[in-house]
């Protein structure tokens, strides 16, 4: 009941005006984001904004099964972190070190079940948010999700902007408008260097859309 | 200052209620003109025209409400308008991650700005921005320490707040000026004149320019602006204003004329400057908040011109 009201409240009395009128969107094609699960959101990631920003913009009937994939070392870290991540976020927490998970236990197995009931994810594949504004190479961990779950569509979501709003390491929200296309959906085509470069061309496509002034 | 009474006044002002009232019948007509060729054209042709109508629809019912409701609400709807601007000018000009700081300060000028406006304290409202904040980007960039694209950056700071909030903020204080000789010429009234004039400006030299246009007058930078508009625009526009600067400024009739010229002439040149920068960074529109506009941008680009001129026009020559 706790929980339920704090991810009401966060959501509803804090991330939306904080993204919708302090910040301000620009959603190109909404059409295409899945209106049910199962699904897998793929974004570049430059800040904690990103997720916030996914998971209110897609329509209402997905919120109650988008679940933001995110590093358990890092979301799971605190007593306080990992109560607000599993109750309001709805995480599916993965760990990144073989120490952590154990030895011959598959990091993208929780990501598995979490399709298997369902639920949309949200799945960053360059892994961190990294350098602000800047995209880097995808990891393969998305093609091996696509192999084993080749009727899940994969909605591929260029974003820019939260990374000058919010980068890594910084607390304070500065006002930036954000921009968010979506494109087509892809699917698993059975061959993963190939299906890599579908995905990279699909980004590489959606991030010319939108003009991004030089920021160093 | 007391709001209330100001609301009441407002209200009570039959010239704003008459200038509204015409402004809702333009969009009556407009949007059954438009609907007609919309209609008979069919293949799309006047679908932007159809949106944007629609979106002046929405600006208009928001500036009525906020004229409508009190000094303070205008006065934070023009706040509004100026960090819509402001957001969109940071978001499209290059500016520096040490400068973060900088631009959350220049966020927070907008309602001290406003501040002064509502306090009507003139010599604050007509330093803050020029004088004091002026000096403050800089010194706060010379804090971090990094010295690259400094003067760059700076100029593209100040430039930004300059227009978006000092120029935009005019505005507010015209809003709060005291009917002068004319006693329905108050502030709201002015407001009204000067942001019915300055958009009505726009539109007669996109129709004049659509009707007879053919010599551009500055190919480099807006091809579509032709002088047949410009002159249509501005003849216009200062016959307009001298009527209903009768009614609606405490300005003489001659001076009405005058303002009408300077709306005319100057709302164009706020339009091309916003050109030229869209041009420099290689965009079209300054955003996609305004279906069938652009950006709020692209909207008050002749306001930044036209409200402190106006303002100062009639402040020198009425107060």
């Amino acid at each position: 009941m706790l929980a339920k009201i704090c991810r009401f409240f966060w959501f509803n009395l804090f991330i939306r005006p904080l993204v919708f009128l302090y910040l301000g969107v620009n959603i190109r094609r909404r059409n295409l984001l899945p209106r049910q699960g199962p699904a897998i959101l793929v974004a570049n990631h430059n800040s904690h904004l990103d997720t916030m920003l996914l998971m209110i913009s897609c329509p209402s009937s997905l919120f109650p099964v988008l679940r933001p994939v995110a590093a358990a070392d890092y979301f799971l870290a605190t007593k306080v972190r990992a109560w607000f991540s599993t109750n309001v976020l709805n995480i599916v927490p993965i760990w990144r070190n073989k120490e952590d998970r154990g030895e011959n236990s598959d990091p993208l197995a929780p990501i598995d079940q979490a399709l298997d009931e369902g639920s949309a994810v949200i799945f960053f594949p360059e892994g961190s948010r990294g350098e602000p504004e800047q995209m880097t190479d995808f990891k393969r961990g998305i093609a091996i999700l696509a192999s084993r779950h080749p009727d899940v569509p994969i909605v591929p979501i260029f974003l820019q902007g939260a990374g000058r709003a919010l980068p890594k390491g910084e607390g304070m929200v500065v006002p930036f408008l954000l921009d968010m296309f979506v494109g087509e959906h892809l699917y698993w085509g059975g061959d993963e260097k190939e299906f890599m470069e579908r995905l990279r061309r699909r980004f590489e496509t959606l991030s010319r859309e939108g003009y991004r002034p030089q920021w160093e | 200052m007391n709001f209330d009474v100001a609301a009441a006044e407002a209200v009570a002002n039959p010239v704003v209620l008459w200038a509204l009232a015409s402004l809702f019948l333009i969009l009556v007509v407009a949007t059954i003109i438009v609907n007609y060729l919309h209609s008979r054209g069919g293949s799309g042709e006047f679908d932007e025209v159809v949106q944007r109508l629609r979106t002046w629809w929405i600006i208009v019912l928001l500036l009525s409400s906020a004229i409508l409701l009190s000094s303070g609400a205008s006065l934070v709807f023009f706040a509004l308008i100026s960090f819509l601007g402001l957001k969109e000018f940071l978001t499209l000009a290059p500016t520096r991650r040490a400068d973060r700081d900088v631009l959350f300060y220049l966020y927070l000028a907008i309602p001290v700005q406003y501040l002064w406006a509502a306090l009507e304290w003139y010599g604050m409202f007509i330093i803050f921005v020029p004088v004091y904040l002026f000096l403050f980007v800089p010194l706060r960039m010379v804090l971090s320490g990094n010295t690259k694209n400094f003067l760059k950056a700076a100029g593209i700071l100040h430039w930004g707040v300059m227009t978006t909030v000092f120029s935009i903020s005019h505005l507010g204080f015209l809003l709060m000026l005291p009917a002068g000789r004319n006693p329905h010429g108050d502030g709201p009234a002015m407001v009204l004149f000067l942001i019915i004039l300055t958009q009505l400006n726009d539109v007669a030299q996109y129709l004049w320019g659509k009707a007879l246009g053919s010599r551009r007058v500055v190919p480099n930078v807006s091809p579509n602006k032709t002088w047949e508009g410009l002159v249509g625009g501005v003849v216009t526009t200062t016959l307009l204003a001298t009527v209903l600067s009768h009614w609606m400024t405490p300005l003489l009739l001659w001076q009405g004329a005058i303002a009408g010229l300077g709306i005319g002439l100057f709302g164009f040149v706020g339009d091309v400057c916003v050109s030229a920068v869209k041009r420099d960074l290689g965009i079209k529109d300054t955003s996609q908040m305004l279906p069938g506009h652009g950006g709020i941008l692209d909207r008050v680009d002749s306001l930044t011109y036209t409200a402190p001129l106006f303002f100062h026009f009639v402040y020198y020559t009425c107060y």
